[in-house]
């Protein structure tokens, strides 16, 4: 199945303050909108979406999120590559778990985001930078 | 940290009897955000408002923030001693709420802001610790 995923389209947007969040958020909708997604996965994936751009200027110092429009067969997905190069997460499994923040927030982010996407995978570097990639099929 | 020159973004805050009615219909960033939670709480204190009603209708994301926000903005009203009703969440955002995790402890909700009115009257007028009494 893998071997079958194209990349229809993608585009890199930077995540520098505040506002940017707020525009991968509209580009999220509309590619999922293009992509013929339902309103509940366009709402799961553009939610995901502002956590893990929130995680990257908030943690990681800002950093990209790469947007994809995949096509497997009849499927059409969204892949999001969220990429910083902040300290890092020493301990993904427990920066997973609902609950567990370092930043003042609620620590629902990452894990939030795994739920709410298909596929989930998150690598992260100590003193390097993280990057988080979710596909939502619709 | 407002820049000079640039005209600080706001929310407004309607006054609605001794009810204020806040409309969210932009896709809020972090600033107007803090800005609103300053604006409603100098609101309640100003005009003794006893309770408020924040109308989503028009948000089609809530994530962890604006969750976080909403929270927040009941918890202050509670303490100026102010009923808070969220009112007008879409299906769509409350499925995606708890799927997030989130289920907005402590804040009240309607389906629309006619419940919403309900909602408030009955609690400022009938609830409450003894000094109520309950309004034809």
């Amino acid at each position: 199945m893998a071997t079958a995923v194209a990349i229809l389209r993608h585009e890199t947007q930077r995540l520098r303050a505040s506002e940017d969040i707020v525009a991968v958020r509209q580009a999220v909708r509309a590619w999922s909108i293009e992509l013929g997604f339902r309103l509940v996965d366009q709402t799961r994936i553009v939610t995901a979406a502002s956590e893990l751009a929130r995680n990257a200027l908030d943690h990681g110092g800002g950093g990209s999120v790469l947007l994809e429009a995949l096509t497997d067969g009849p499927l059409r997905g969204l892949r999001l590559t969220f990429e910083d190069q902040g300290p890092g997460i020493a301990d993904p499994e427990t920066a997973l778990r609902d609950g567990f923040t370092t930043g003042g927030g609620l620590g629902l982010g990452l894990g939030g985001a795994r739920r709410l996407s298909n596929e989930f995978d998150l690598v992260s570097l100590p003193g390097k930078g993280t990057r988080v990639t979710i596909t939502r099929w619709g | 940290m407002p820049e000079p020159g640039v005209p600080v973004e706001r929310i407004p805050i309607l006054k609605m009897g001794s009810y204020l009615l806040v409309t969210i219909q932009v896709d809020m960033h972090d600033r107007l955000a803090t800005t609103l939670q300053d604006d409603l709480t100098a609101g309640i204190a100003r005009s003794g408002a006893r309770g408020v009603l924040i109308d989503i209708s028009s948000l089609d994301v809530v994530d962890s923030f604006i969750g976080r926000m909403l929270g927040n903005l009941a918890a202050m009203a509670r303490v100026l001693d102010a009923e808070t009703v969220v009112v007008g969440m879409r299906p769509a955002v409350a499925i995606t709420l708890v799927e997030l995790g989130l289920s907005l402890p402590g804040v009240r909700t309607a389906l629309d802001i006619e419940k919403g009115m309900e909602l408030l009257r009955a609690s400022v007028d009938g609830g409450g610790n003894g000094s109520g009494h309950p309004q034809a």
